[in-house]
C-alpha cells in the first residue's frame, strides 16, 4: 500500500513560480498535499515553489480541482503540507501545532473568502472586531481599529448592521475590512467576487487594489482571467503543478473600470 | 484572550438563542429549586422537633414500658399495648432512686371535651404536681393543678390553646366550666400555643391531675413515666438506675429515653431523610445537566462555521474551548441562581403549612453543584468544537 508518502511523477515538468522582485515574504518549497482516503489518495499538490513578494499583488488561477484552494490553504496556515517547506517571513511554519498557527495566521494572514463568512447575528463593527479579540486588542482601542477598517472600506454608516442587512458586496466589503484590521502582511481572497454581480466585483478588487496600494501583499485565487488581470502577476496551476508564470503586461485598474461603467451596468 | 472576553462571547451567544437558553436551564432550575425546598423542609421539620424537644429541658428521661431498643422478636416483648406501667411503678422510682427532680405518671386518652353546644375531640394529658418541670407549655392564664388536687382527684383541668379558644372563642377560660365525656369541670389554667404542626397538634390537650384521669377514662394503665434528674450530668446514671429498678418486674420490657437520646435518634433519621430528598432532587440536576450537553452538542453542530470563521481569524484551542465552557457553565450557574430564588420563595411560601429552613449549607451546594454539572457537561461539547479543524468547519453548509 502506498500511502501519501511517495509522489508519483504525472507526465509535464514543473514550473518555478519564482519570478517576482524584490524581499520574500512567504516562500513554498518543493510543498505536496495529499489526502489519504484509505483506498485511494488524492495528490492535491505535488512539489510546489512559489514565492510571493512583499507588497505584491498575485493572481493564482487553474481549473476547477487543480489546488488553488489546498495552496490557498496552506499559504494561509490553515493546513500544514504533507512534505515541503513554507517559510513566512524567516519563519518555517511547515510543522508548527495547531495553536501556533492560529496565532502566525492572527499576526500575518487576513482572509478574504467567495462566501464571505461573516457571523450571522453579529453586527459589521463586531464582525471587523473578531480578529482583534483574539489578538488581545481590548475596548475603545478595538472598537475604534474596527471603525478606521471599516471606513476605510466605506462602510462607516453601517457599523450596526448584520450580515442579513447588508448587501452582498457591502458584506464583502466587511470582510475586506476585518481581514485589513489586524495589519497583516498577506491578505489572501479566495475568489472573492464569485458571488458578487460586476459591479460590485470591481468595487471589491478596487478595495483590493487599494490594500496593495497601501503596502500590504495581496494573494486573489480565482478563475476568471478578468479579475486575474486586475493583479501585477498570475501563477497558472494544474493537477497540482505550478504550470505557467506571467507578468501582467496591461493590468486593470478597477477604479477606473468603475468610472468607465455607465450608470445602467453600475447597478445591473 | 482573556476570561472576560469568552464570558461576554458566551452570553452573546446565549442572548441570540434566548427560548432555548431557557428551556435548557429550565432543568437545572427545576433540579435545583427541588434540593433547596427539599432540604429547608428537612431541616426546617428538624429544628421544629428539636426545639420542641429542647424546650422541655435537658435532663429529662423517659421511661416506656416496652423493649423499644432490642429490635423485638423476645417473648413478651414490643409494643405499647402489650405492658403498662401503673402509678406504683412511678411512686417506686421516686422512693428509691435519689437525685430526681420530678417523677410524672402520664396518663393519655381519647376525649371529647363541650361547652354550651361547643364541643372538640381533643386528647387528656395527665401527670401529677410537677407536671410543670417536665411539660414544655407555659402557662397563658391561671395555674396548673396542685398537690392536693392529684390527691383528691379533683375536677379541674387546663386546657391547651386549641381547646380554649374553640370553646371560649375570644374569652378567658379561667374559672368556667366545661364538661369532658359527661362529667363537669372547672377550667383552672390554659396555655401558650406551642406549634408543631408535624408532630401533632400540641395545643388540642386537656390537662388534669392523673386521678382524675383514671376515673374519667377507667384506667390504670400509665403509658409514660416521665423523670428529670436534678443534674444533668446524672442524666445515664439516672437511667441505668431506673432500668435496674423496674427489670425485676417488667423484664426486658423497660426502655429509658434521655432527651439527648431521643434528640439524637430524630436528627438521625430527619437527617437521613432529607440526604434523601436532596440526593433525589440531584439526580434531576444531573438530568439537567444531561439537558445541557444535548443542546450544547447540537449547539457545536449548528455553528461549527462560525467555529471556522472564529480559527481562521486567530482563535486557538483554547479560545474556542472556553467560548463553549462558559456558555455551558452561564447556562446551569444561571439556572442554579433561578432555582435557588425559587426554591427559597417556595419554602417561604408554604412555611405556613410546613416548617422550612434554608440553609447556607444547600444554598452553597446547590450553587457549586450547579457549576459542576456545566462544567462537567459543557467539557466535551467544548472540547468537540475545540477540535473542529478550520478547513472543514469553513466548508460546512
Ligand atoms: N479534504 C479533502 N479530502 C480529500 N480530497 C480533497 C480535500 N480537499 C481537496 N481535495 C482534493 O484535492 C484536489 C484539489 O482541490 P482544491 O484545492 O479544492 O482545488 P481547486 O480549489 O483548485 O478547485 C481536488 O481533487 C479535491 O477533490
Ligand atoms: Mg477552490
Amino acid at each position: 500500500m502506498s500511502g501519501c508518502d511517495d509522489t508519483p511523477d504525472i507526465p509535464g515538468s514543473p514550473v518555478e513560480a519564482t519570478g517576482c522582485g524584490g524581499d520574500v515574504v512567504l516562500e513554498t518549497i518543493d510543498v505536496s498535499k495529499c489526502y489519504d482516503l484509505g483506498e485511494i489518495q488524492v495528490h492535491a499538490l505535488r512539489g510546489v515553489d512559489l514565492r510571493i513578494c512583499d507588497g505584491e499583488m498575485l493572481a493564482i488561477m487553474g481549473p476547477s480541482g487543480s489546488g488553488k484552494s489546498t495552496l490557498m490553504h496552506l499559504i494561509g496556515m490553515l493546513d500544514t503540507p504533507t512534505s515541503g517547506r513554507i517559510i513566512v517571513g524567516d519563519q518555517d511554519v511547515s510543522d508548527l501545532s495547531p495553536n501556533r498557527l492560529a496565532a502566525m495566521r492572527n499576526k500575518e494572514i487576513g482572509f478574504v473568502f467567495q462566501s464571505f463568512n461573516l457571523l450571522a447575528r453579529t453586527s459589521a463593527l463586531v464582525n471587523v472586531e473578531l480578529p482583534l479579540i483574539y489578538s488581545g486588542v481590548t475596548g475603545g482601542k478595538r472598537s475604534q481599529r474596527a471603525k478606521d477598517a471599516l471606513e476605510r472600506v466605506g462602510l462607516e454608516h453601517r457599523l450596526g448592521h448584520y450580515p442579513s442587512q447588508l448587501s452582498g458586496g457591502q458584506q464583502q466589503r466587511v470582510a475586506i475590512a476585518r481581514a485589513l484590521v489586524t495589519e497583516p502582511s498577506i491578505v489572501l481572497a479566495d475568489e472573492p467576487t464569485g458571488n458578487l454581480d460586476t459591479y460590485s466585483g470591481i468595487e471589491v478588487m478596487m478595495m483590493l487594489q487599494d490594500l496593495q496600494a497601501h503596502g500590504i501583499t495581496v494573494v486573489v485565487v480565482t478563475h476568471d482571467e478578468d479579475i486575474a488581470r486586475h493583479c501585477e502577476r498570475i501563477v497558472r496551476l494544474r493537477d497540482g503543478h505550478v504550470i505557467d508564470e506571467e507578468i501582467v503586461a496591461d493590468r486593470l485598474i478597477a477604479e477606473q473600470e468603475a468610472q468607465e461603467m455607465t450608470p445602467e451596468e453600475a447597478w445591473e | 484572550m482573556n476570561v472576560f472576553e469568552s464570558i461576554r462571547i458566551a452570553f452573546r451567544a446565549l442572548n441570540a438563542n434566548k427560548a432555548r437558553s431557557i428551556l435548557t436551564m429550565l432543568g437545572v432550575i427545576i433540579g435545583v429549586a427541588a434540593v433547596i425546598l427539599l432540604v429547608a423542609i428537612g431541616t426546617g421539620v428538624q429544628g421544629d422537633i428539636t426545639g420542641q424537644i429542647e424546650g422541655i429541658g435537658s435532663n429529662l428521661l423517659f421511661v416506656f414500658p416496652a423493649d423499644l431498643e432490642g429490635g423485638g422478636g423476645g417473648p413478651g416483648g414490643g409494643g405499647f399495648g402489650g405492658t403498662a406501667f401503673a402509678v406504683e411503678d412511678a411512686a417506686l422510682i421516686e422512693r428509691r432512686i435519689e437525685g430526681l427532680d420530678a417523677v410524672v405518671p402520664v396518663i393519655e386518652g381519647p376525649a371529647t371535651a363541650e361547652r354550651g353546644n361547643r364541643s372538640i375531640k381533643t386528647v387528656i394529658s395527665a401527670g401529677n404536681e410537677d407536671v410543670d418541670e417536665v411539660f414544655a407549655a407555659e402557662l397563658a392564664g391561671g395555674r396548673n393543678y396542685n398537690a392536693s388536687e392529684v390527691q383528691a382527684g379533683a375536677r379541674v383541668v387546663g386546657l391547651g390553646s386549641t381547646v380554649a379558644e374553640e370553646l371560649f372563642p375570644g374569652q378567658d377560660p379561667v374559672g368556667e366550666e366545661i364538661t369532658i365525656e359527661g362529667q363537669r369541670f372547672v377550667v383552672i389554667g390554659h396555655t401558650e400555643p406551642q406549634g408543631g404542626a408535624l408532630t401533632g397538634d400540641q395545643d388540642n390537650q386537656i390537662y388534669m391531675p392523673y386521678t382524675t384521669a383514671q376515673r374519667l377514662l377507667g384506667t390504670r394503665d400509665v403509658g409514660i413515666i416521665i423523670v428529670k434528674a436534678s443534674d444533668p450530668e446524672e442524666v445515664d446514671l439516672k437511667s441505668a438506675q431506673i432500668t435496674r429498678l423496674l427489670r425485676p418486674k417488667f423484664g426486658d420490657n423497660v426502655t429509658v429515653f434521655s432527651q439527648e437520646q431521643t434528640l439524637a435518634l430524630l436528627s438521625t433519621i430527619l437527617g437521613t431523610l432529607t440526604f434523601m430528598l436532596a440526593g433525589i432532587a440531584g439526580i434531576s440536576l444531573l438530568v439537567g445537566g444531561i439537558g445541557i450537553m444535548n443542546i450544547m452538542l447540537v449547539s457545536v453542530t449548528e455553528r461549527t462555521r462560525e467555529i471556522g470563521i472564529r480559527k481562521a481569524v486567530g482563535a486557538r484551542t483554547y479560545d474556542i474551548m472556553s467560548q463553549f465552557v462558559i456558555e455551558a457553565v452561564a447556562l446551569s450557574v444561571a439556572g442554579g441562581v433561578i432555582g435557588i430564588a425559587l426554591g427559597a420563595l417556595g419554602a417561604w411560601a408554604i412555611d405556613s403549612l410546613v416548617p422550612t429552613q434554608i440553609t447556607w449549607w444547600a444554598v452553597a451546594m446547590a450553587f457549586l453543584f450547579a457549576g459542576a454539572v456545566g462544567i462537567f457537561f459543557g467539557v466535551y461539547p467544548a472540547w468537540r468544537a475545540s477540535r473542529l479543524d478550520p478547513i472543514e468547519a469553513l466548508r460546512y453548509e
